[in-house]
Formats: C-alpha cells, sequence, structure tokens
C-alpha cells in the first residue's frame, strides 16, 4: 500500500507545478493574516469559538434534541444515520418517494465522506455539483483536493482542456472569466431542470432548528429555492446551541478559510420553500466514537475552514491527494485514521510538527499534538510499519540510558566516517534518500564544555 | 433501537463532562461605520450609493426586465405576483431588494425572508442586485447583527456581502458566479 510520502513524491516530482501550488496556497494563507488582524480581538474570537465547540460537545445529545424539537416545529423532517450507508439511503428514499432524478449539489465534505454521488448514480440519479471548483473535479471524475479550493491542484490551462471537451468551449481558452462564464450557464440549465436541491451544513442552530449555509458562488440558494425539496446533509457535530454564537463563527470561518471577511451569501434556512419540503439528515458515522476520546476529541470542532491545509509546508508542496483521504492536510491527517487506521497510518507522520495548523485554526484545535498523540496510538498498536517500529525502539532504548547513549556517540563518531558509502545509505535508511548526513565531529558537545570549564 | 435512540445514547455515554458556555463577545466598533461598511462592500466587490433613487441608476435604466420588491420603486416587464413559478424568473436582469441593515465589519446586509416574498429565487436567479437599506440601519459588527435579528418559525433569511463569485479558477477572482454579477447597495 503506497502511503503518504510515496504519493507524494509522485506529486513533488514535477518541480514548477508544485512551486506554484504551495506559491497558491501560500497567497491564500497571507489574505487570511491581513484579515486577523484587522480584527483586533481576534484572539478573544478563537478562544470563544474554541469554548463554545467543547461546550457543546459535552452537551450535544441535549442540544441534538432541542434542534429536533425545533426544526421539526418549522416543518422540517428530521432523519438520523448512524453510518454512511444509512445516510446514503435516506437520500435516497427521499428523492426516490418524489421521483426525483435530476439533484444539484452544492457543496458538503459529508457527502463525499459517504460517497452519496456513486451510490445515487447508481440508482439512476443525476447529480451535478454546483460548486464550480466541484464541477471541475466531478467533470474530471476526480475528488477534490482541498475543503474549500476543491480545484487548487489545477492550472487554468488545464479546466481550459476540460471544458472544451465537456461544454465546448472554445480550443485553447483558458480565461479565468470566460471559462467561469461558460460553467455559469451550463450550471444554469441544471438548476433549471432540478427536481431537488441538496446542501452541507456548515452551521446547526439548536435554539432555531434551522441550519446556515456559506457560499460565495450562491450555488446553495439557486439549488435551494428552485426546486421545491431541499435536503441538508449534516455531521453531528455541526451543531451550535444558539443564533448568537454564529456571530463568532462567521467572523472567524471566511476570514481564515479564504481571506475574505464574510462569504457572500450566508443563508438561514429555518423551514422548507413555501409550499416545499425540507429534510435534515443527522450522522454520526463514527463522530460518537472521537467524541469517546479525550486526546482527539477537540477535532469535532473543525468549522472546515482549510486554513490548516493553507498554512501546511508538507500540504502545499505535496498536493491533497496525497492523503488519499477526502479531507487532507492537518485535520484531514487527525480524521482518516480514525476512519481506517490501517489504510490511513503514515498520515500522522506527513507533517513537520511546525504547529503552524494550530497556530491559524479558528477554533483552536491542538492539531499538531493530536498528530504526534496519534503516532504514538499507531506504532502501539503496531500499525506502524515493524523497521520505524524497531527503529524507535533501538532510539528509546539508547536515549533512555545516559552511560549506553554516550558511548554509542564515540563509537559512531569513529566509525560512521569510515564505513563505505552503500553501507551508510542502504535502503534500510529512508531518512538518507534526500538528506546527508552531517560530517562527523571530533568531538561530543560533553567533551567540549568539560574542556571549557576545566 | 432506533437509529436516533442509539446515536444519542452513544452520544451521552462518550461525551466530556458539562463545561459552561463563554462570556458574550462585544466586537469592534467603527468612529464611522457608514464609511467603514462602504470600504468593505467595495472590498467585496460591491458599490455604495448615498441617496437617491434605484431609477437613477443605469443599471436600472438600461434593464430589460426589472423585479422590484421596494415600495415605490416600479418592476418593468415583471409581475412577480402573477409568476406561479419561480424558473419563470430567468431572465430577470435586475432585482431591488430591501434590507433590514448593514453590517460594518463585513459588507453584508441582512435581508429577512418575508420581503422576498413571493418567490425567495429572485435575490440569487437576477443577473443584478440593487438593495435598498436604511442609511440610518448600519451596526459595527455581527455580534450586533444578530442581538436584532427576530426569529420567526418557519422562516428564511440571508446577509449578502457583494456580488457572487469564485475564485476556483487559479484563484482568479471572477464576479457572477451563479448570483448577482453586481450589486449594489443604496443607503437612503
Ligand atoms: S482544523 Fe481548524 S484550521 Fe483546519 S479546517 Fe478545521 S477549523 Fe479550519
Amino acid at each position: 500500500m503506497t502511503g503518504h510520502a510515496e504519493k507524494a513524491a509522485a506529486f513533488a516530482a514535477d518541480e514548477s507545478r508544485t512551486h506554484w501550488h504551495d506559491e497558491s496556497l501560500w497567497f491564500v494563507r497571507v489574505k487570511r493574516d491581513r484579515q486577523a488582524a484587522s480584527i483586533p480581538e481576534w484572539e478573544a474570537l478563537r478562544e470563544a469559538a474554541s469554548a463554545i465547540k467543547t461546550h457543546t460537545l459535552s452537551r450535544l445529545a441535549d442540544y441534538l434534541e432541542e434542534f429536533e424539537r425545533n426544526a421539526t416545529a418549522n416543518g422540517i423532517h428530521v432523519h438520523w444515520a448512524r453510518d454512511a450507508a444509512e445516510h446514503n439511503a435516506i437520500v435516497h428514499q427521499i428523492l426516490a418517494s418524489h421521483n426525483a432524478t435530476r439533484l444539484v449539489k452544492s457543496k458538503s465534505m459529508l457527502t463525499e465522506e459517504c460517497h452519496l454521488n456513486p451510490y445515487l448514480e447508481a440508482r439512476g440519479v443525476e447529480v451535478t455539483d454546483t460548486d464550480l471548483g466541484e464541477r471541475i473535479v466531478q467533470l474530471r471524475k476526480e475528488p477534490p483536493s482541498h475543503i474549500v479550493l476543491p480545484a487548487i491542484h489545477l492550472k487554468k490551462e488545464d479546466i481550459g482542456e476540460l471544458f472544451h471537451i465537456e461544454l465546448g468551449t472554445e480550443k485553447g481558452a483558458s480565461d479565468p472569466k470566460y471559462l467561469t462564464e461558460a460553467a455559469r450557464g451550463h450550471l444554469r440549465s441544471k438548476f433549471m431542470e432540478a427536481q431537488a436541491g441538496l446542501t452541507g451544513v456548515n452551521f446547526a442552530v439548536a435554539e432555531t432548528g434551522g441550519v446556515v449555509v456559506c457560499t460565495n458562488e450562491g450555488n446553495a440558494d439557486m439549488g435551494t429555492s428552485l426546486p421545491p425539496l431541499h435536503i441538508a446533509c449534516m455531521g453531528m457535530e455541526k451543531l451550535i446551541p444558539r443564533a448568537e454564537d454564529l456571530a463568532v463563527f462567521l467572523r472567524l470561518l471566511a476570514r481564515s478559510g479564504t481571506g475574505q471577511p464574510v462569504t457572500t451569501y450566508t443563508s438561514h434556512f429555518n423551514g422548507p420553500l413555501p409550499g416545499g419540503e425540507m429534510h435534515v439528515v443527522i450522522v454520526d458515522y463514527g463522530r460518537s466514537r472521537i467524541l469517546g476520546q479525550q486526546t482527539f476529541r477537540s477535532s469535532l470542532g473543525c468549522i472546515r475552514c482549510g486554513a490548516c491545509m493553507n498554512t501546511c509546508p508538507v500540504y502545499r508542496r505535496s498536493g491533497g491527494y496525497s492523503y488519499g483521504y477526502i479531507v487532507p492536510g492537518p485535520i484531514g491527517s487527525i480524521l482518516a485514521p480514525q476512519r481506517d487506521p490501517r489504510m490511513h497510518a503514515s498520515l500522522p507522520f506527513a507533517s513537520s510538527l511546525c504547529g503552524s495548523c494550530t497556530d491559524v485554526c479558528p477554533v483552536k484545535i491542538d492539531l499538531h499534538q493530536q498528530l504526534l498523540a496519534f503516532r504514538k496510538e499507531l506504532v502501539d498498536s503496531k500499525v506502524v510499519p515493524l523497521q520505524k517500529r524497531l527503529a524507535m525502539a533501538v532510539m528509546g532504548f539508547v536515549l533512555s540510558r545516559p552511560l549506553l547513549y554516550r558511548m554509542s556517540g564515540s563509537l559512531l563518531r569513529a566509525l560512521v566516517p569510515g564505513l563505505p558509502r552503500g553501507l551508510v545509505y542502504g535502503t534500510w535508511n529512508r531518512w538518507g534518500i534526500q538528506r546527508e548526513l552531517p560530517t562527523m565531529p571530533k568531538e561530543s558537545f560533553r567533551d567540549l564544555l568539560r574542556k571549557e570549564s576545566s | 433501537m432506533s437509529s436516533r435512540n442509539a446515536i444519542l445514547d452513544s452520544l451521552r455515554r462518550s461525551a466530556a463532562p458539562a463545561t459552561g458556555r463563554p462570556a458574550p463577545l462585544s466586537g469592534t466598533r467603527y468612529a464611522d461605520p457608514v464609511k467603514q461598511f462602504e470600504e468593505t462592500l467595495i472590498a467585496v466587490g460591491g458599490r455604495l450609493v448615498r441617496g437617491g433613487d434605484p431609477a437613477d441608476l443605469d443599471i436600472y435604466a438600461n434593464a430589460a426586465k426589472v423585479a422590484s420588491l421596494v415600495p415605490g420603486v416600479p418592476s418593468r416587464s415583471v409581475d412577480l405576483h402573477a409568476i406561479q413559478d419561480p424558473h419563470e424568473l430567468d431572465g430577470v436582469d435586475v432585482a431591488i431588494i430591501p434590507g433590514e441593515f448593514g453590517v460594518a465589519e463585513n459588507g453584508a446586509v441582512w435581508v429577512p425572508g418575508e420581503v422576498l416574498a413571493p418567490h425567495r429565487a429572485i435575490f440569487v436567479i437576477a443577473q443584478h442586485l440593487i438593495l435598498v437599506v436604511p442609511a440610518d440601519q448600519i451596526v459595527d459588527n455581527l455580534h450586533q447583527a444578530y442581538e436584532r435579528i427576530r426569529w420567526q418559525p418557519n422562516s428564511f433569511g440571508i446577509f449578502i456581502s457583494g456580488p457572487s463569485k469564485t475564485a476556483d479558477i487559479e484563484q482568479s477572482l471572477v464576479m457572477g458566479a451563479h448570483g448577482a454579477r453586481s450589486c449594489t447597495v443604496i443607503l437612503r
């Protein structure tokens, strides 16, 4: 099985493209910094966001019940799904009972997590992702490579070529304005034909029994104000207690994610379109299990802003697909091995532990601490390859015995310079693939210090 | 056991000991909220007009189909109440909609769902948007904004900050992704 490092190597093989990817994301990070600096109470906001999430998660069952009561009073149908299969079946059943075979979707990472699109397509439903970036990757039959910027890995020429084939734009045309206009026309016809609209949920509010959806494009609003049927799918951690809490999160979300003061459209759905129907599907799918783990619980507070990806030196240089999970970057590297530790064992190691993610996270998730803690779990449960475990065991043994440590130091200083290169940089030394050992000093620090102080 | 009860049960078993809610925040105030609103609105691609009539704007004069929800401002070639199906609104050039208040820190205008009746789609389906907001109704920040919203059961409401936009192609900002290509706010 290929882990993060192997897939990242494939991405990084194209050096100029890697550099360009890195710069594009850094540009977004800089915009985020500018917005954060414009709010004097930025740190207090992050504190508040974190405290609200901690509070909500500590009483999630109560708040979900409150939400259900108020949503039902608003005329919304509330469904509960334990896992992806149940979620997909509920959505399909709602569509089937309305004979709806044309669905327009706005962004929802949850439905990606549940692989809803292929499930519905296999049952005769035409699913159109309507966020421009998502539509681009859908037409390429790829998953998004970033949770907020789904097509960040593509150049405009790639998209021009795709649109030429799929939408009949002029060959060779790559002007973003022209391509966006073509997509607008194409997707508007999809909106006009749609029989149902599906949205994700940025926030669900217990107090009002409604959900809030944020977009820049207006695609969630097109999809919920033309067809009479609206299905909103939410991971249950999207809940917040009160409408006033929205102020805290909305002040942080777009500023952190894309460096905008707020998204263009922030829509509050507290009921169906007049004469229409609205359904909310609340999904667990492993979340209650994460809630039970003290170390990783706070990862449920994630508002999916994408800031930890934009800032991550590893993500920027390895691309979203190197993670092999729908949510990449630092937060994905915590969520993915929760879903399947064996399959995603390499992800907690796809980090320099520099802590930049933790610094930018608007809800103050201790991302790099959790990545470190996850490494320990994976080593303890023997999911990490034997070679790595052995190396760590030897290191641990030596480092915890001062005398042995000193002896090995002098031994290595004496031996290594004389060893043939083939032995030092043998296949066993993965560290050495792209690195050179420093020249061995003659004396250890300890020797030097002793000399100096005598 | 139903999925609902199974989920709630496992949440109750897993949750950490209850923690309290943080104290409410007050948020930045601006010396001149209207100026801040204008600057932010321009930064998000919108434009502000101080005073005057929507009918005086070029965008109104040049439009073939105008749907107005602002009393006293006439529609042109669109009769919202005669339309049964919101799909027929495709092709409306300009929508003129009353906003309740603006937010200085992010250039957003609050539009309660009631004013959009009979067809909610009008704010997003029209090619251009004109929002008419009372000049003395600009709050500093979102905390104040949410304090003043009164939630009706079974309702809709939206903050609109500038025109519809996307930067999904190489991070180049393009206005008019799906919704309005331009957004003019008239303060009067
Ligand atoms: S972990 Fe934090 S920074 Fe990363 S996407 Fe979630 S909220 Fe944003």
